[in-house]
């Protein structure tokens, strides 16, 4: 047995429903990667055996809640885990049918890459758009499109070109959203574990990669076209009270670099106050560190003593980005409670959170034919351009430049509920 | 050099991030200690999100009366060594109010936890637990939030949960309510051991293979203390067990391993055929939704 060792983390989400397969996808990663122990093993046999099935159902792998094994459907995203020796993979598992929309999304906020599911003897359907949209919506930048059920099919290598041919079709109209996206198609059977982990030998025609090996050797690294600094604080240590003498004065700004590169002595300034210092130290911890990178969450000392708080955000000092009190954004609505145009709303953006209003809703997206429809309301699992009025000001950029930058959840101020989700479009 | 984080550096800013956000949101947050290996994961990354500060909350113990000496001495020295605050909240003073009611004296305590802790959670008022619980451990914990809300009673609702996106969390509460905020949410068992090896974390000793006395009942090594004694017709063994959780003794139980190093353990799980809790809770084994059961009833 090798000692594990994983490189880097993979985020990812599958989309499709039941039908085309989904469940079954997952399990057999899991079950391949064998990350799936005996004692899970022998209590999905259990339950299979229940259901009258005769093989073991490798769907049941991801059923969690009592009320969803009761029912047969999936409630909730569910996360899982398995690793392979070079990368870490969590998937996110939305479910395909009810509560699609929102369920989607919030998997695709965290997901770097989205498979999507196709059922080779169906086609592309509308769902297969919806889950395009969705993907390119919340700025995921790699997609995989999976033609299950190749079994079904007799392995037929034309029908698979053709829905290749018609899903890039498709895409063309929709490339414009959140910039171009890296699609990779493959032929697989789940239920046989073809192309999946092992390439089986039913399509020897097919010289493309399998779904585990382009997982393994996708570049993720160009992902984030925002190179510049943006450094959220998230808390404020003064460790004043403690006994030591040369801690007194100390100040250092805790949060996590969300995007570019922060070095010992460079130049900043914080914002909305625009006051200037440079870098006099980065730890994490008690490790001291020259260059602090994406993702990680660190400590500064400033050079001055300059006053920072909570919400506030360190750029480099050449940086133009503003402070913005009205902007647009593309918002998902998540509650069963429909959005009120008159009340006013908690957004929280990075670490800072504002009162926000409704200036106008602009239009909804019709998210099966994908048009822009004139809208009023909005409830659950809609889609829709709103402009906002803000009482604080956000340091905001684009989300398809920053998805960590760009990114808003609407909070509603007397249930404190997350009723929405929103991505800015800050006009150029 | 490579400019993207490995996953354990990706894995502990990811809770650094968290814990820090629970500082930043949060009016009276405290961290739940056991003494174990994941919560003592949540100690170093709670010094690496606020030292050379203070951690801006105390540490608190469920105690279920039903400890390993050797955790209890060490959870002691623990706090002693970071120069922190514990709280202990003990079932046993539970028991005495009558809050909780036995059905025997020697019954497994574990699921009495809620109780315990939902007093302290008023008492203390306080509005958020940081805990070390893991959504690989479980399937209910599969589908929680990284920041899970709970009512006023405790109460876990599983198809009502706030949606949670990109690392935006929210944990607003009203008075009464609670959040429970998970950390360490994407790691799995491998993840914590190798943590543990990076970071050399010392353990309480019983993770690692010792002799033991125990028995095996039904399917199960039982170690045989004061609160677990032999029954009628048992043998003894004398065997190499360590523990891979620990807890309440009733409910706890070791498994057959020769691993004495934090390496060596590693080696056994990425080799093994059992899962975490499979292997070691009596308590999950009952019911394939016994733990949802509990959340839904306010545990952790």
């Amino acid at each position: 047995m090798q000692k594990p060792t994983d490189d880097t983390v993979l985020r990812f989400m599958t989309c499709g429903s039941v039908d085309d397969g989904k469940s079954t996808v997952i399990g057999r990663l899991l079950f391949d990667t064998k990350t799936i122990l005996t004692d899970t093993l022998s209590q999905i046999e259990k339950t299979s055996k229940k259901k009258g099935m005769s093989d073991i159902d490798l769907s049941l792998i991801t059923d969690g809640l009592q009320a969803e094994r009761e029912q047969g459907i999936t409630i909730d995203v569910a996360y899982r885990y398995f690793s392979t020796g070079k990368r870490k993979y969590i998937i996110a598992d939305a479910p395909g049918h009810e509560q699609y929309t929102r369920n989607m999304v919030t998997a695709a906020s965290t997901a770097q890459l989205a498979i999507i599911l196709i059922d080779a003897r169906k086609g592309i359907l509308t769902q297969t758009k919806r889950h395009t949209y969705l993907a390119k919506l919340l700025g995921i930048k790699h997609i995989i499109v999976a033609v299950n059920k190749m079994d079904l099919i007799n392995y037929d290598e034309n029908t698979y070109k053709s829905i290749c041919t018609n899903y890039s079709e498709f895409e063309k109209n929709i490339s414009s959203l959140n910039g171009p996206m890296n699609i990779n198609f493959l032929p697989m059977s789940a239920i046989k574990g073809d192309m999946i982990v092992d390439r089986g030998d039913s399509m020897n025609w097919f010289k493309g990669s399998t779904l585990l090996h382009l997982l393994e050797n996708l570049d993720t690294t160009e992902d984030i076209k925002e190179s510049s600094l943006r450094l959220p604080i998230q808390y404020v240590c003064r460790p004043g009270g403690l006994a030591d003498e040369n801690l007194h004065d100390f100040r250092a700004f805790m949060g996590r670099i969300e995007s570019g590169f922060l070095k010992v002595n460079d130049k900043i300034k914080v914002l909305p106050s625009g006051h200037e210092s440079s870098i006099k130290e980065i730890r994490i911890g008690e490790k001291i560190i020259e260059e602090a990178i994406p993702e990680q969450s660190v400590t500064v000392s400033l050079m001055d003593e300059i006053d920072i708080s909570r919400g506030d955000m360190l750029v480099h000092r050449n940086d133009s980005i503003n402070a913005t009190k009205e902007f647009t954004a593309m918002v998902c609505w998540l509650s069963e409670t429909p959005l009120s145009s008159n009340r006013t709303y908690l957004l929280m953006h990075a670490s800072q959170t504002s009162k926000a209003k409704i200036l106008a809703i602009n239009f909804k997206v019709n998210i099966n034919s994908l048009d822009s429809e004139d809208a009023t309301e909005l409830r659950t699992n809609d889609i829709a351009s709103i402009s906002f009025k803000l009482a604080q000001p956000l340091i905001a950029d684009s989300y398809d430049k920053n998805r960590r930058t760009g990114a808003f959840i609407i909070v509603d101020e007397s249930t404190y509920h997350t009723v929405g989700a929103g991505m800015i479009q800050l006009l150029d | 050099m490579k400019k993207v984080l490995t996953h354990l550096d990706w894995l502990e800013s990811e809770a650094i991030h968290i814990m820090r956000e629970v500082a930043g949101q949060c009016s009276n947050p405290v961290l739940l200690f056991s003494g174990g290996k994941d919560s003592l994961c949540l100690l170093r990354i709670a010094e690496k999100a606020f030292r050379p500060g203070r951690f801006p909350f105390p540490m608190m113990h469920i105690d279920t009366g039903h400890n390993y000496s050797e955790v209890i001495n060490f959870r002691d020295k623990k706090v002693h060594d970071l120069g922190e605050r514990l709280i202990i909240a003990s079932l046993d003073d539970s028991i005495k109010k009558g809050t909780i009611v036995l059905k025997s004296s020697d019954e497994p305590r574990n699921k009495y936890q809620s109780i315990t802790l939902l007093e302290a959670i008023e008492e203390h008022a306080f509005d958020c637990c940081i805990g070390g619980a893991r959504r690989d451990e479980e399937k209910a914990r599969a589908k929680e939030r990284i920041m899970s809300f709970r009512d006023e009673f405790g109460q876990w609702d599983p198809k009502n949960q706030r949606p949670e996106l990109w690392d935006l969390y929210n944990a607003k509460t009203h008075k009464g309510e609670n959040i429970r905020a998970f950390p360490i949410s994407n790691w799995t068992e491998m993840d914590v051991w190798q943590y543990i090896e990076r970071e050399n974390l010392e353990l309480p000793n019983i993770y690692f293979a010792h002799k033991r006395e125990i028995v095996r009942r039904s399917g199960s090594i039982i170690p045989i203390t004061k609160i677990t004694p032999v029954k009628e017709n048992e043998v003894i063994e004398n065997i190499m067990v360590r523990f891979r959780t620990v807890g309440d003794i009733t409910c706890t139980a070791p498994v057959e391993s020769e691993a004495d190093t934090v390496e060596k353990i590693i080696l056994e799980t990425a080799s093994t055929s059992i899962s975490e809790r499979g292997a070691t809770r009596l308590d999950d084994q009952v019911s394939e939704a016994s733990m949802e059961l509990r959340k839904k009833e306010g545990y952790f």
